[in-house]
């Protein structure tokens, strides 16, 4: 799945769902599905599983996803057992899976095509675990994914897009953002 | 030798700031006051697998008007530079933290001790601009209400460091 296109299939079924995201896949859903509820203020790689966690602790009564990446989640496996035993129902966890580290050139990831993130998923704990590498199968789960009781897992096979998104750092990080998202995200729904 | 400070006065001062979640690894030097906040329904007890991952946590629910505080030992929060350089330094968003000095000398000041891991840690809170305090003895536990408010209005990461294992 060319990741752009997963996104945007994801932002079909949007409805009010915080989102989470961080570098790459955050500059392309901010185009794609630009909203106060999109929640980019991490900029620590492997921390973005927790944040989505906090979030889906504050607000209880929205729905969270995180768009977490392969070299992302490695670097904070130990997050999976965390979200798993505090079983979260509102969370739900897409991993970007390309297998590389995308930002610095293409590195592949360690364990790269031989490990299994939806594996590691499942043996931690969380109750409904998926892997996708097909968009029509994805979209045609979404629905099911959107609103089962979590927390939930989808490892996304995706390759980058050619097309390109701008990498605004302002603009993912600014306190007008943040502020906008308190706001947004306090605001009954 | 003065006694040594108290969890309940801890746990008080917690309550009285809104703390409504407390995230944790387990340490020694706080092990007194965290076996009483997982005994009182009024927290909600998150347990992690790696400090960074509080930081994160705490730093998250803070969007949603949740008050939290992190108790980790101060090898989490070396552990956990890269998460305090974002949240601290660059975002400035409230958090907590009850930071166990184990291995600390009594009545010693931890930049004067002996072990590298403590006599850094004051240092590099003040590098990342995170407010701190020490409670070693009873009494000190009074200072926490104010630290927490000052966490919250500025917003800013404040760390309480415990320099005597809580009883």
């Amino acid at each position: 799945m060319v990741r752009p296109e997963c996104l945007k299939v994801l932002a079909a079924h949007r409805t009010n769902e915080i989102v989470v995201s961080i570098f790459k896949p955050a500059f392309e859903w901010r185009v794609i599905s630009p909203s106060d509820l999109n929640y980019t203020f991490i900029n620590a790689m492997g921390q973005i599983a927790s944040h989505g966690l906090g979030l889906a602790l504050a607000f209880p009564e929205r729905r969270i996803i995180v768009l977490d990446g392969d070299g992302s989640l490695l670097m904070n496996l130990g997050c999976l057992v965390t979200i798993a035993h505090v079983a979260p129902r509102n969370l739900i966890h897409f991993v970007c899976d390309n297998g590389v580290y995308e930002t610095t050139g293409g590195q592949p990831t360690p364990g790269s095509g031989q490990i299994s993130l939806a594996g590691f998923a499942r043996a931690a704990g969380y109750p409904l675990v998926h892997e996708f590498d097909d968009l029509v199968e994805f979209e045609r789960a979404l629905p099911e994914l959107l609103t089962a009781e979590g927390p939930v897992f989808a490892d996304l096979k995706v390759v980058q897009g050619t097309e390109p998104y701008p990498e605004e750092w302002e603009a993912v990080f600014s306190k007008e953002r943040q502020r906008a998202f308190k706001r947004a995200a306090l605001s009954s729904l | 030798m003065a006694e040594p400070p108290k969890g309940q006065a801890i746990l008080d001062q917690l309550k009285q700031a809104g703390i409504e979640f407390v995230v944790s690894l387990p340490d020694k030097m706080t092990a007194g006051l965290v076996d009483l906040i997982v005994r009182d329904p009024s927290f909600r007890f998150v347990p992690v697998c790696k400090e960074d991952e509080g930081v994160s946590i705490c730093s998250a629910l803070s969007f949603g008007d949740k008050r939290a505080v992190l108790v980790t030992q101060h090898t989490g929060v070396l552990d956990s530079v890269n998460s305090l350089r974002t949240v601290a330094a660059e975002f400035k968003h409230p958090l907590v933290m009850i930071v166990g000095l184990l291995t600390k000398e009594p009545g010693v000041k931890p930049t004067e001790s002996k072990r590298v891991g403590i006599r850094i840690i004051e240092p590099l809170l003040d590098l990342l601009d995170i407010s701190h305090v020490i409670v070693e003895k009873e009494g000190d536990e009074a200072q926490i209400g104010n630290l927490i408010e000052e966490a919250y209005s500025t917003p800013k990461p404040v760390a309480i460091l415990i320099g005597r294992a809580v009883v």
